[in-house]
């Protein structure tokens, strides 16, 4: 499987995914610009988090008219996979692939913490290795997450198992205090009715290795690229003075 | 073609909850201000084109809130010409 990873002007954790894949996974992997229409034959786009084109107007609203996002809704129509991550969730709903919307969170501030995932849809090809309820943790780091769809939609997405992710506690429960921005249900991740795109606010390519707090992250990557177990002695061949400065820590 | 400025106001819809205005709210009884009944935040865009007449500005300003200024799942949007 080869990846994908947009990235806009202002996104910030195109470098955390692409580390994730060819790094820890040794996953081919390459980046996409926003410019650009060619999504060069990928199998799965990433939309990462970040901050596009500053988050002016709304979250998202300006990233969905890059010339990349036309290809990647005909990807998507086509039956691609499309992952979209924290930023990335925004612009999928503003370009109408996931419905609803993320609104400001209700605390009014930006939310920077650990949560607790339950998955509760494993029938994805983003959480099939994971088991029904399993608990991942991982960070969030956003001002707007609160996932907000009129009750029909909300309705909706619960009868037909679109809700991917919920923001639980300890014993599992999706209750007022492990949500962390005021979203409908405790929404964490959302699916499209079709099954192949995805997106969520909680970064799992910021929770690849222990040493980052959380390594549950790849239980997502692994149900994606279809492997069992994180990929040693990847391809080192380097792409940016960044990259390798990662690569080396 | 004369020159216009239109006027698009976003607001929440009615139902939408609005902590941000909640806030704000707060914040002024606060300060003193009494009597406050309820506050909703939106935002205003001023937009200045050229258009033959009032009613082709007002099409293009309303074509341009349908697909951008406004995300109608939770807002609705007013638009004003002056020529």
């Amino acid at each position: 499987m080869r990846i994908g990873v947009v990235t806009f002007p202002g996104s910030n954790c195109d470098y955390d995914a692409y580390a994730a894949f060819r790094h820890v996974l040794g996953c081919p992997v390459e980046f996409l610009w926003h410019a650009d229409s060619d999504l060069h034959s990928v199998d799965c786009v990433i939309l990462p988090g970040g901050f596009s084109f500053g988050d002016y107007l709304r979250a998202g609203a300006i990233a969905r008219f890059s010339p990349v996002m036309k290809s990647v809704v005909k990807f998507a129509a086509d039956g691609g996979l499309v992952w979209g991550i924290c930023n990335g969730f925004q612009v999928l709903t503003e370009a109408g692939l996931l419905p609803g919307v993320l609104r400001r969170n209700s605390t009014l501030r930006f939310a920077c913490q650990q949560v607790r995932l339950r998955v509760d849809n494993v029938r994805t090809p983003f959480t099939r290795g994971c088991h029904p309820g399993q608990i991942l943790k991982m960070p969030i780091a956003h001002g707007e997450g609160n996932y907000y769809a009129d009750p029909e939609v909300i309705a909706g997405l619960e009868r037909s198992g679109q809700i991917v992710f919920r923001y639980v506690n300890a014993q599992g429960e999706p209750d007022l205090r492990s949500n962390p921005n005021g979203s409908c249900h405790n929404i964490a991740g959302i699916i499209n009715k079709e099954g192949n795109v995805l997106g969520m606010m909680p970064h799992p390519e910021r929770a690849v290795e222990s040493i980052l707090g959380s390594a549950d992250g790849l239980a997502l990557f692994n149900s994606l690229i279809g492997a069992g177990v994180p990929a040693v002695g990847t391809d080192t061949t380097v792409a940016s003075p960044l990259i390798e400065r990662r690569a080396r820590v | 073609m004369v020159m216009m400025t239109g006027t698009v106001i976003v607001r929440l819809k009615e139902g939408v909850l609005d902590p941000q205005g909640q806030t704000i709210r707060r914040a002024l009884e606060h300060m003193g201000f009494q009597g406050i009944e309820n506050i909703r935040a939106g935002k205003t865009f001023e937009i200045h084109l050229d258009a033959p007449n009032v009613e082709a500005a007002k099409t293009r300003l309303t074509e341009m809130s349908q697909k951008l200024l406004a995300n109608p799942v939770i807002e609705t949007f007013h638009v004003e010409v002056k020529s």
